[in-house]
């Protein structure tokens, strides 16, 4: 091979971001076309930094604003390559019109996404806003809680959205700063073994394929585009989850981790429990066991998957518990929050359905502590004590002034 | 093809501009081509145009200006002469007649239903002061 090598250690000390570059290293990418913002920039500064050094094989395009960036990273798509970019917030939004452009030409692009609060007031921190500006947008969502999350997830995003079956662009979301620049012990792969599970890029209708000549961006309309959007919905809905579990056990195989769509940590016989995402989980795991040494049944849910949304699994992991509370890091913009929202849809016609709350948190990179979530585990608590919801079904946690709630 | 399924054709926003492979593209004429039904080649969009251009190949020197600058590709030519004007793609833009050099030009634009032989017959005669 034309390129060098790196050795690394075991374990290495590495942040979110660099952990994600040090993954499109391994997986080799062709092309990265990217625009910096903050805190996604590391992740393509890495990537530019590994590429002047000779340790990958590829092309970084610099353009003039992330909807040139995935504007590019869908002209090389289309073209046949491995293709990846990263970005957050205010450049996730720009970048949104071309992300449906990517899932509706069924181009395995993986876009990593730092998370970070949407404007106004203009906010570097991280929040889920931008995570959830993409939900629609027919990608699949994996959510990183952790540095190690954050590489492992690449390389399970690659070998997803590249599989023929698939076809279809994956993100990987990973909270700013709380684990993009919060450097953690990182269990790294040989970049033999880490582009070995990738695999080499397997070309579809590539327009670099002259023999068999394409026209990619095509338009439809009453007539065909239901059709295709139906296409599309059905492969996301049924050919993902099989893969993602392959990738899943696969990668096990290699690493010995094990991710899982659902996450459960402290379920098997859990009254009460918390739904959230990214670095909050692993402060709720913390506080969990902390309810349960006082003697309160709690467990935590990490949802790994968004996109497809694992409707069964959540299904599974909750119909025995009695009082839930979903964690969205998200303005709601006049309803309830994702997760409630997904949370209500996968519950109501469960014969058990659980009592469900929800919870706004976190907004702008604002903390949630231990004890926000005390009080949490408490009052679902007082739920399955009195055996009805005991406060308004939307409440905003850590924020300053009068009591916020509604519903 | 109209009543084809969600499941019964190909992923992606993609289309593929000839029924099976190719080869030597360059060295076969547009008409020799086994073009898809989904090629635009096929469709005709002539109803676009509301004005056409109209060739008089008395004045032509086959400069090829035409040929490099129609936006459609609907300027025929063969070896390097040019043989008319492919009207199921033109969308009767004028750039054909702007860029011809000749004088009178070779290529004048006419309304859609001019007929062809008439405006021949009276073409313009050359412009003796521009010469």
């Amino acid at each position: 091979m034309a390129f060098d090598k790196m050795e690394l250690r075991d374990i290495e000390v590495w942040d979110g971001n660099f952990a994600a570059a040090q993954a499109l290293r391994q997986c080799q990418i062709d092309v990265v076309a990217a625009y910096p913002i903050t805190p996604s920039t590391p992740i393509v500064e890495g990537y530019a930094k590994f590429l002047a050094d000779n340790y990958v094989e590829g092309e970084f395009v610099m353009v003039e604003s992330e909807h040139a960036a995935m504007s590019g990273c869908i002209g090389a798509a289309a073209a046949g390559g491995r293709v990846a970019t990263a970005t957050s917030s205010q450049g996730f939004a720009l970048m949104v019109e071309t992300l449906y452009q990517a899932s509706g030409m069924r181009l395995p692009i993986v876009l990593n996404v730092v998370n970070r609060a949407l404007a106004a007031p203009l906010n570097v921190n991280g929040d889920h806003s931008d995570m959830y500006l993409g939900r629609d947008s027919g990608w699949i969502q994996f959510d990183a809680y952790c540095p190690q999350d954050a590489y492992d997830l690449n390389f399970i995003a690659f070998k997803v959205s590249e599989d023929h079956d698939v076809r279809l662009p994956a993100m990987v979301h990973q909270d700013g700063f709380m684990t993009s620049h919060t450097a953690q012990g990182v269990h790294t792969l040989t970049d033999d073994a880490a582009y070995g599970f990738v695999g080499v890029y397997k070309p579809m209708n590539d327009m670099l394929d002259f023999e068999h000549p394409v026209t990619h961006g095509v338009q439809t309309e009453e007539d065909w585009h239901f059709e295709h959007k139906a296409r599309q919905h059905n492969d996301l809905m049924t050919k993902v989850f099989p893969k993602i579990e392959k990738a899943f056990e696969d990668f096990e195989k290699l690493s010995g981790r094990k991710y899982n769509m659902v996450e459960k940590y402290d379920m098997d016989d859990a009254d009460v429990a918390v739904i959230c995402m990214g670095t909050s989980v692993e402060t709720a795991r913390e506080v969990a066991l902390e309810m349960r040494a006082k003697g309160i049944k709690a467990g935590v849910v990490g949802i790994r998957v968004i996109r497809p949304f694992p409707f069964f699994a959540i299904q599974d992991a909750l119909k025995d518990v009695k009082s839930i509370a979903t964690l969205d890091r998200s303005a709601p913009g006049g309803t309830v929050g994702m997760l409630f929202n997904e949370m209500a849809g996968a519950m109501y016609n469960l014969e058990t359905r659980p009592m469900l709350s929800g919870k706004i948190y976190g907004l702008g990179g604002r903390d949630l502590t231990k004890a926000h979530l005390v009080d949490l585990f408490t009052e679902l608590q007082a739920n399955v004590d009195t055996g009805k919801i005991t406060t308004p079904l939307q409440q905003f946690i850590g924020v300053r002034g009068p009591k916020l709630s509604f519903l | 093809m109209a009543n084809k399924g969600w499941d019964e054709f190909e992923i992606g926003a993609m289309l593929r501009t000839f029924d099976g492979s190719i080869d030597d593209i360059a060295g076969t004429s547009q008409e020799d081509r086994s073009y898809s039904e989904n090629s635009s080649y096929t469709a005709s969009v002539a109803d676009w145009r509301l004005i056409k251009p109209v060739f008089n190949k008395d004045y032509c020197i086959d400069c090829q200006f035409c040929w490099i600058y129609c936006p459609d590709v609907s300027i025929i030519s063969r070896d390097k002469k040019l043989i008319g004007v492919d009207m199921d793609h033109c969308k009767g833009c004028g750039i054909c007649v702007e860029v011809c050099p000749t004088n009178p030009k070779s290529l004048l634009m006419y309304d859609e239903h001019d007929d062809e032989e008439t405006v021949i017959a009276n073409w313009p005669k050359k412009d003796e002061e521009e010469a």
